[in-house]
C-alpha cells in the first residue's frame, strides 16, 4: 500500500483551545475512510487542518502528502498537489459565477488553460450525473442555492477538478433522501477511479448505505479512538457513540 | 497560523505613463483668471456674441462664490496658479491618419483606436482641451444623428437650440466651480438624437488631461428627442502630475418624452486629480434616464449626478460604483428629483474603502407636492477592504407627497477570512481570491456595461488589487 497522505500525532488549536489531541491516521491510494464522531469531536477541525485553513493551527504533529509535508504550504498550493475539501457551509460569493469559478479552478489546479467549449461539455455532463440544472453554473456561487443544492454544487466541483484526495465534510447533513441519493452517486462517480482517495466526514450513516467503505474512524473528544472496516459503520448505526462517550 | 494580510499601495504604471512633448506644440494662456483671459478664449473659439456674455457673466460669480466648505478639502487647489486652457496647435481633423504621432501614441497607450473599432459608433476623444479627432459611422449620421465637438455645433444647424439649452439645467450659479466652467469652458460633445430614432451602438467620448497643472473644463451636451434611444460612453484616464489638477466637466442632459438615454462613465483619473464634475439630466413624460457610473481615480472628487423627473411616469436607474484608495477621498453620490407624477427611481450603488481611502455616498431623493405614486428604492452597499479605511453613507430623504413610496437600504461589510479560504482551497491564489471578491461585488456594474468596458473595469480593479497581499 502506497500512503497518500499520513498524519501523525496531529495537534490542532482553534484560537487557544486545543481542538485535536494527537490523532494518527494514514490513507493509501484509492481508499475511501469514514470519520464518524459525535458533534463536537473535532471531526471537521481535521478536514481543516489537513487543506491548510490558516484558522486551524497546528501546534504539533505532522501533515505528510504523497511523501511531502505540508505545514508550510497554504491552501491554495494544497488544492494544486490535489487535495480538496467539500464544505459543510459552503461561502456564498455574489457576482462570481459558478461556471467562471470552477473554470478558473480548473486552470489554476491543472496549470494549464481550459477550452471553454471542452469545459462546458463536461460540465453538463457532470450536471447531469447529479440532476443539476445547466442553469446553476450561471448562478452566482453559492447565492440563493439552498442547502441541497450548496452541497451538490460541492460535489459538481469535485467531478469537475477530480483531486487526488477529497476529504467530504458532512457533505450529507440537511439534506433529503433524494439529494443523499444524488450526492451519493456523485461520490460514487468520484470512487469509480481507483487512484483517487475520500475522506467522508459525518455523524450519521445514511450516505455510507450505497457506497465501499475501506476503513471506518471514530474521532471522539480530539482523539481517534477506534479504527475498524466497514462493518464499524454498522456498529455505530446500532449503538451510537455512547459507548465511547461514556 | 493565523496570517495576517492587508492592502498595500496600488501599482498604477499602467496607467501612470505619461507621453513628453515638447511645451513649444501648445499654447498657454497666463496662469490667473482674468475678464482679458476671459475674452481671449472666447476669441480663440470663435465663439458667438452670447457665449462670451455667459463667460464673463460666469466670471463675476465666480469670483463671488465661496470654495464648498462641506466635503472633502480643496486646500490643495490654487486657482491663481492653474493654466485653464491648454490646447493642442492640432486642427480638429477626422482622419485617423492625420492625427499628429505623439497624440496618436498616447491615444494608442490608451487603446482608443482598438475600441472604436470594436464596438463604438464614433469618438470624439479630447486631447487636453481640444477635440483633435471626431469620428462617427456613417450609420449613425445617416439617421439624422448629429455627434460633434461642441464649438463647431455652436456655428451649425442647431446653434439656436444649444443656445436655449447651454447651462440651463446646470447654470453657473450652481456652486463655484459651475462658474468657472461657465467662464474658461473648452471642448466637449454635443450630441442630437432626433425624434424616434434609436441609436443601436453606444457613443463615446474619451477625455484625458496632458499637461501640467491644467484643468478641463470640457461640456457634455446631449439632447435626446422624443422616442429616440441613446447610449453615451464617456470614459476617463489622466497620466499623473506633480501638482494639482482639477477637472470641473459639466454635462447637460435632455430626456424627451418617452425617450431612453443611458449615460456611462468610468473614471480614472491619476490620483492628483481634483474632480468636481457636475451632471444634470432632465426627463420628460415617459422618458427614462439610466446612469451607470464608476469612480476610481482623482485625488478628490465631487460628484452627484442629479435627475430630475419633471414628466409624468418618467424614471430613473443609478448604478454606480466608487473605489477609494490610498490618499483618495471620493465623495460620490446621487440626486434625483421627482416631479412628475408616478415617477420611479432606483439606486444601487457599491462603494470600496481600502488601504486609507475615503469615500462617502450621498444620495439625495426629493418628492415634491404634486409628484403623486412617486416610488424609489435607494440600496448602498459597501466592502471595507481594511481596518484603516473609511466609508460613510449619507441618506437625505425630503419626501412632500402623502403618496410616495420611498425605501433606503445599506449594507456594509468585509471580505472574511472563511471566503478567502474558499476560494484559496479551490486552487486560487489569495490575491486573486481578493481579486474575484472585489470584481464580485462591483459587479452591479459591470454587467451594466459593454463587454469591452466590463474587462477593462475588471482589469482595473485586479490592477488596484496587486500587492495587496502584506
Amino acid at each position: 500500500m502506497s500512503s497518500l497522505l499520513s498524519i501523525k500525532n496531529l495537534k490542532v488549536n482553534v484560537g487557544e483551545k486545543e481542538i485535536l489531541h494527537g490523532i494518527d491516521l494514514t490513507i493509501g491510494k484509492g481508499e475511501t475512510h469514514v470519520i464518524m464522531g459525535p458533534n463536537g469531536a473535532g471531526k471537521s477541525t481535521l478536514g481543516n487542518a489537513v487543506m491548510g485553513n490558516p484558522n486551524y493551527e497546528i501546534t504539533e504533529g505532522s501533515i505528510e502528502f504523497e511523501g511531502k509535508d505540508i505545514h508550510e504550504e497554504n491552501a491554495t498550493n494544497r488544492a494544486k498537489m490535489g487535495i480538496y475539501l467539500s464544505f459543510q457551509n459552503p461561502i456564498e460569493v455574489p457576482g462570481i459565477s459558478l461556471s467562471n469559478f470552477m473554470r478558473n479552478s480548473l486552470e489554476n489546479v491543472t496549470g494549464s488553460k481550459v477550452k471553454i467549449w471542452d469545459f462546458r461539455k463536461k460540465l453538463e455532463e457532470k450536471s447531469k450525473a447529479l440532476n443539476m440544472d445547466k442553469e446553476y453554473a450561471d448562478r452566482d456561487l453559492n447565492v440563493g442555492f439552498s442547502g441541497g443544492e450548496k452541497k451538490k454544487s460541492e460535489i459538481l466541483q469535485l467531478l469537475m477538478l477530480n483531486p487526488k484526495l477529497a476529504i467530504l465534510d458532512e457533505t450529507d447533513s440537511g439534506l433529503d433522501v433524494d439529494a443523499v441519493k444524488t450526492v451519493s452517486e456523485g461520490i460514487k462517480e468520484f470512487q469509480k477511479d481507483k487512484e483517487r482517495s475520500l475522506i467522508i466526514i459525518t455523524h450519521s450513516t445514511r450516505i455510507l448505505e450505497a457506497l465501499d467503505v475501506d476503513y471506518t474512524h471514530v474521532i471522539v473528544d480530539g482523539k481517534l479512538v477506534e479504527t475498524g472496516d466497514a462493518s464499524l459503520v454498522d456498529k455505530i448505526n446500532k449503538n451510537g457513540f455512547e459507548s465511547y462517550t461514556a | 497560523m493565523k496570517e495576517k494580510t492587508y492592502i498595500d499601495d496600488v501599482d498604477r504604471n499602467l496607467y501612470d505613463f505619461r507621453y513628453e512633448e515638447k511645451d513649444s506644440d501648445f499654447y498657454k494662456v497666463d496662469k490667473g483668471l482674468t475678464p482679458e483671459i476671459v475674452r481671449q478664449i472666447s476669441k480663440e473659439k470663435n465663439d458667438p456674441e452670447w457665449m462670451l456674455d455667459l463667460r464673463l457673466k460666469s466670471l463675476e460669480v465666480y469670483n463671488k462664490l465661496p470654495v464648498p466648505d462641506w466635503g472633502p478639502s480643496l486646500d490643495g487647489l490654487d486657482l491663481d496658479n492653474i493654466v485653464t486652457y491648454v490646447k493642442p496647435k492640432t486642427a480638429l481633423t477626422a482622419k485617423w491618419s492625420e492625427v499628429p504621432n505623439e497624440i496618436k501614441e498616447t491615444f494608442e497607450k490608451l487603446g482608443i483606436p482598438q475600441a472604436e473599432r470594436e464596438s463604438l459608433a464614433g469618438v470624439g476623444a479630447q486631447y487636453d482641451s481640444e477635440v483633435v479627432y471626431h469620428n462617427m459611422r456613417e450609420e449613425v449620421s445617416n439617421l439624422g444623428v448629429v455627434y460633434t465637438d461642441l464649438e463647431s455645433a455652436l456655428h451649425g444647424e442647431y446653434a439656436d437650440l444649444i443656445k436655449e439649452k447651454f447651462m440651463k439645467l446646470l447654470p453657473p450659479e450652481d456652486h463655484k466651480f459651475m462658474a468657472l466652467h461657465g467662464a474658461v469652458w473648452s471642448g466637449g460633445s454635443f450630441v442630437y438624437v432626433p425624434k424616434g430614432v434609436k441609436v443601436e451602438i453606444p457613443l463615446q467620448s474619451y477625455f484625458r488631461l496632458n499637461a501640467p497643472g491644467a484643468g478641463q473644463f470640457e461640456h457634455t451636451l446631449i439632447i435626446v428627442e422624443e422616442g429616440a434611444d441613446l447610449h453615451f460612453i464617456e470614459g476617463c484616464s489622466a497620466p499623473k502630475y506633480n501638482i494639482a489638477n482639477l477637472h470641473a466637466g459639466c454635462v447637460e442632459l435632455y430626456v424627451g418624452k418617452n425617450a431612453r438615454l443611458r449615460y456611462s462613465t468610468i473614471e480614472n483619473w491619476s490620483k492628483n486629480m481634483y474632480n468636481l464634475n457636475s451632471k444634470r439630466a432632465l426627463v420628460e413624460d415617459g422618458g427614462k434616464m439610466e446612469w451607470v457610473s464608476g469612480s476610481f481615480g482623482s485625488h478628490t472628487g465631487y460628484l452627484y449626478p442629479m435627475t430630475i423627473l419633471k414628466g409624468d411616469n418618467s424614471k430613473c436607474e443609478f448604478t454606480g460604483i466608487t473605489f477609494a484608495g490610498k490618499g483618495q477621498n471620493l465623495d460620490t453620490g446621487l440626486k434625483i428629483v421627482h416631479s412628475g407624477k408616478n415617477t420611479t427611481s432606483a439606486v444601487n450603488t457599491k462603494s470600496i474603502s481600502k488601504s486609507g481611502g475615503i469615500g462617502t455616498m450621498r444620495s439625495s431623493v426629493v418628492v415634491n407636492p404634486g409628484a403623486e405614486g412617486a416610488e424609489s428604492t435607494v440600496d448602498c452597499a459597501t466592502l471595507m477592504l481594511d481596518d484603516y479605511s473609511r466609508s460613510d453613507t449619507i441618506p437625505v430623504m425630503d419626501i412632500r407627497t402623502q403618496s410616495a413610496d420611498v425605501g433606503h437600504e445599506a449594507k456594509i461589510g468585509r471580505i472574511s477570512d472563511d471566503a478567502i479560504f474558499y476560494l484559496m482551497s479551490r486552487g486560487i491564489s489569495e490575491e486573486d481570491a481578493r481579486a474575484m471578491i472585489v470584481s464580485g461585488f462591483a459587479d452591479n456594474v459591470s454587467k451594466e456595461l459593454p463587454l469591452e468596458y466590463a474587462i477593462e473595469m475588471n482589469n482595473l480593479i485586479r490592477l488596484e488589487m496587486v500587492g495587496s497581499i502584506g
